[in-house]
């Protein structure tokens, strides 16, 4: 009886960890590409220094934190100017600065979201101007 | 199994760390909020006030004129949905006997009887949608603009019951697919959310009017700082007779009309 109970919990155990284990030994050896996001805007081109409004990698880790604090000092405490670490200023806003910039989404914010699997709710309600032809 | 004092102390102890534990870890991923550094800029052309307030001199207003709909509606993306039940307001005309209720009665001037007033958002100084609103929402500026921060509606509608003058509109259905051209400098609204007039506060940022005061040609609809006394409408409804929206219900309507 009691060799029976030490048993099912082995058994338990093992079934565990196979499916806490799963994603390591299931994506061994595969590799994804990584995505190439595209910088190729008529509005990039024309930049001579290609600088977004912080630095690419503060950007690429911190975007999504500074889209929020945007969103809650323009909409609840009104206020509507960023200066950047290097003194230049910005107005707060997704449709008037980053998509002016980065016209491109499904090139650029779509992939990598995609890649990630991320998927954020921006673009419900703001607008990409040149999808309003939709 | 009986546990004696000792070994309920340490499951105790242990059970307690388990609480601790992850706010000693918690650094390497609590730093959600990045501040951002000269975020006190105000922009000088911003147009400021202590108090805005609205003006409407209805007896301007000629019939069926929808000057002030269109202007606002159109640069807020509002969008029409083609019947009553679903629609979406933040501007529109009521007959006198439902802006004013309480000063109606069958003896009143047919004029006045018959007249369509304008109506919107009162910004009330007492708004009781604010005060229901679960999430803050729905808040208060320093400015006496009453504002929605649509990311936080959760479109419980709460407010909707709260406001005695109808102004908010619930998004039933995914709204754009129902607006004719989309402005591409407003936002748009997506399903579930309320929204309302917002007196313009994204065009007095920069430094514009609003839409419904540039688009009246009888300049019916005066905007301004109540605030300040030499103001044009602060002048103006010390001097003619004007009524507010339902005072009596004490939440201090901002909207005043002049018949």
């Amino acid at each position: 009886m009691k060799n029976k109970k030490w048993g099912m919990i082995a058994l338990g155990l093992v079934i565990f960890l196979i499916g806490i284990t799963f994603p390591f030994w299931y994506g061994r050896g595969k590799s994804i590409a990584p995505v190439l996001l595209s910088l190729d805007t008529p509005a990039i081109a024309q930049l001579k220094e290609k600088r977004c409004v912080e630095d690419t990698a503060f950007m690429r880790a911190n975007h999504m934190k500074l889209l929020n604090a945007w969103r809650d000092e323009v909409v609840r405490e009104g206020k509507r100017e960023y200066t950047a670490k290097d003194g230049r200023r910005f107005e707060k806003s997704l449709t008037g600065t980053c998509i002016q910039c980065h016209s491109n989404k499904e090139q650029f914010c779509d992939r990598c979201h995609n890649y990630v699997g991320a998927k954020p709710t921006c673009f419900d309600c703001h607008v990409i101007p040149g999808e309003v032809k939709k | 199994m009986t546990t004696n004092r000792r070994e309920f102390l340490k499951i105790a102890g242990a059970s307690a760390l388990t609480l601790v534990t992850p706010s000693l870890l918690s650094p390497l991923w609590a730093r959600e909020t990045v501040r951002i550094p000269g975020q006190d800029f105000t922009p000088v052309k911003a147009l400021m006030a202590k108090r805005w307030a609205m003006v409407i001199d209805a007896s301007k207003c000629p019939p069926d004129c929808t000057d002030c709909i269109t202007a606002c509606h159109t640069v807020h993306n509002v969008p029409d949905f083609g019947n009553p039940k679903d629609e979406v307001k933040w501007i529109w005309t009521e007959p006198f006997a439902a802006v004013f209720p309480d000063e109606n009665h069958p003896y009143r001037e047919q004029g006045l009887q018959k007249m369509r007033l304008p109506v919107l958002c009162n910004h009330c100084e007492n708004p009781p949608c604010v005060r229901v609103c679960p999430t803050k929402a729905t808040f208060r500026r320093p400015d006496g603009i009453v504002m929605m921060d649509y990311h936080r509606c959760i479109g419980c509608r709460l407010c909707m019951a709260a406001c005695p003058y109808g102004a908010r509109s619930m998004n039933f259905r995914d709204p754009r697919p129902f607006i004719t051209k989309i402005n591409p400098d407003f936002p748009t609204r997506t399903k579930g959310v309320v929204e309302k007039c917002n007196f313009c506060a994204e065009r007095l940022a920069q430094g514009k009017l609003p839409a419904c005061v540039l688009a009246c040609r009888q300049n019916a609809i005066l905007f301004g700082d109540l605030n300040d006394s030499t103001s044009d409408i602060r002048k103006l409804i010390g001097k003619r007779f004007n009524l507010r929206r339902k005072a009596h219900l004490g939440t201090a309507p901002q909207i005043y009309y002049i018949l």
